[in-house]
This record gives C-alpha cells, sequence and structure tokens, in this order.
C-alpha cells in the first residue's frame, strides 16, 4: 500500500531569519472550529474548560497555555489549537489540515506587521493574550500576540507561501531601514 | 474611513464589503403585490444626508452590520449588528 508523507503548510518555505527578526512555523496537535449553537456558550465552555482546561474566550481573546489554547476566531466561532475535541451543543470541525499557522518574532515585528495589516497594533490595545481578525496583505488573517515582540497568525494553508512572500519581504524592509542600510 | 464594528471595534474600510442601503432587511411578504417588490428590489433613494447602509465585515469577524452614515458630511455615526435590527 502506497505510505502516504504528512507535508506541512510551511515545508520548503520556513524558516525565514533576517537580521533578529524571524518567521517560522507552528505546529497544533490540531486545530479545531467550534461554533456553539445558540444559547450553549456555557456548557460548551465548561465541556472545553474540562476536556483541556480552557474555558471559551470572550471576543478578541485566548485562553488556555501553549500546547492548549482556545482562540476567538469571529462571530460565534473559536479554534482550539491543541488535542482534538469535540464538545456537544456545538457545531464542530476539524481544520488542523487547514490552516498555515506562523509565528513572527524579534525587535521590529510590530513594524513589519504595522506594513501589512490595517489593525491597530499599538502597546495599548493589541496586548498579549489577544486576538484579532484583521487583513494580511489581501488575505483573511487571525492575528494572535504571545509576547512583547511575538506574533502568531493563521492564514488559509492555500495562502502560506504568498504569506510568507510577503511577510519575508517586510521583515528584509523593516531590517534594512533598522541598520540604516 | 474607518467603521465602527459592535464587536471588532473601529476598524478600517478594507476589512468591509458594501451592501448597499438597509431597506434589504425591510423584505416585503410575498404577497405584497407588485408594486411594493418592485419599490424594494429596484428602486432607491439618493439621500443627501443621513442614511443606513448594510456593510460585511469580511476582513473581520464576519458580522453583517448596518451603519448609520451622512453622505454630505461623511460623518460616520454608529453602527449594529444586522442580526439584531432585523428582529
Ligand atoms: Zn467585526
Amino acid at each position: 500500500m502506497a505510505k502516504l508523507i504528512a507535508k506541512s503548510p510551511g515545508a520548503g518555505l520556513l524558516p525565514v531569519r533576517v537580521g533578529s527578526l524571524s518567521l517560522t512555523e507552528e505546529a497544533h496537535d490540531a486545530i479545531t472550529c467550534v461554533a456553539p449553537f445558540q444559547g450553549q456558550e456555557k456548557p460548551v465552555s465548561a465541556a472545553l474548560k474540562d476536556a483541556i482546561g480552557a474555558a471559551l474566550p470572550g471576543v478578541g481573546r485566548v485562553t488556555g497555555k501553549a500546547g492548549a489554547r482556545v482562540a476567538w476566531l469571529g462571530l460565534g466561532q473559536v479554534l482550539v489549537l491543541g488535542p482534538p475535541v469535540a464538545p456537544p451543543g456545538a457545531a464542530v470541525t476539524d481544520q488542523s489540515d487547514g490552516w498555515a499557522c506562523l509565528t513572527l518574532e524579534g525587535p521590529g515585528s510590530r513594524a513589519v506587521l504595522a506594513r501589512l495589516t490595517p489593525l491597530d497594533l499599538r502597546e495599548n490595545l493589541f496586548k498579549r493574550g489577544h486576538a484579532a481578525r484583521s487583513l494580511l496583505g489581501h488575505m483573511t488573517c487571525l492575528f494572535l500576540r504571545t509576547g512583547v515582540e511575538r506574533y502568531e497568525m493563521l492564514v488559509f494553508r492555500s495562502m502560506a507561501a504568498t504569506a510568507v512572500h510577503e511577510l519575508t519581504h517586510a521583515m528584509q524592509s523593516v531590517a534594512a531601514q533598522r541598520s540604516g542600510a | 474611513m474607518r467603521l465602527p464594528c459592535p464587536i471588532c471595534g473601529e476598524r478600517d474600510v478594507r476589512e468591509f464589503t458594501y451592501k448597499g442601503h438597509a431597506v434589504a432587511l425591510d423584505r416585503p411578504a410575498p404577497n405584497a403585490g407588485d408594486a411594493a417588490w418592485e419599490d424594494y428590489v429596484h428602486l432607491r433613494e439618493n439621500p443627501a444626508g443621513e442614511t443606513r447602509e448594510l456593510w460585511y465585515h469580511g476582513g473581520g469577524c464576519g458580522a453583517w452590520i448596518v451603519v448609520r452614515r451622512n453622505t454630505v458630511t461623511h460623518e460616520v455615526l454608529g453602527a449594529e449588528l444586522a442580526s439584531e435590527v432585523a428582529e
């Protein structure tokens, strides 16, 4: 029987390093979209808390810790980044192979993103533990701030190469500007 | 131009898609008659001043919102979720 080899969305594209900035790929056990049915937010939140120790986040927030997080994804939807889950009372879809998960890290990472997204990334508005849906270039993107100078971006897998290209270009531009070249 | 999404807060207009006047939320009954349906499908006001429009936050939370806007001053006066307006 043919043996299939799993390929990550960033295979052959990442990691990218430019000066002290790095763009790497994030691996999750599973990515599960959970959309609670009307009025089911509380039981779904309790079920998630039971299963992986992270409750349903509010708008624009992330709960949990590395390896088991729940990130707000949009109106009535969250993404579980961690073990597979199937809480009752919600529409659940396995999207593990649907997203490319990129991490941008290093001094100037906010300046890099500022070239690509209209999102207001100022320190006091987009803080650690926050999540936001916006655009990365022309792509819809879920932004997570996971450190002082660390951002995770989830884009549709089919857009991985474009996202890496756009981010690399912006990283080079910011690095060049900072070195005065 | 920035629009105040009730879910996401104030966001750049690039994240939104314009649909048209919020009259689309006031769908006539199936038996309302030709005149009401012609009005609903084809006829639109062209207001100089305040108007209500449907916008889709596709580059954000995915909500349909009703934005109140002044076509003369370009002032954006507020926004609500279309799902709440339609109820
Ligand atoms: Zn929104």
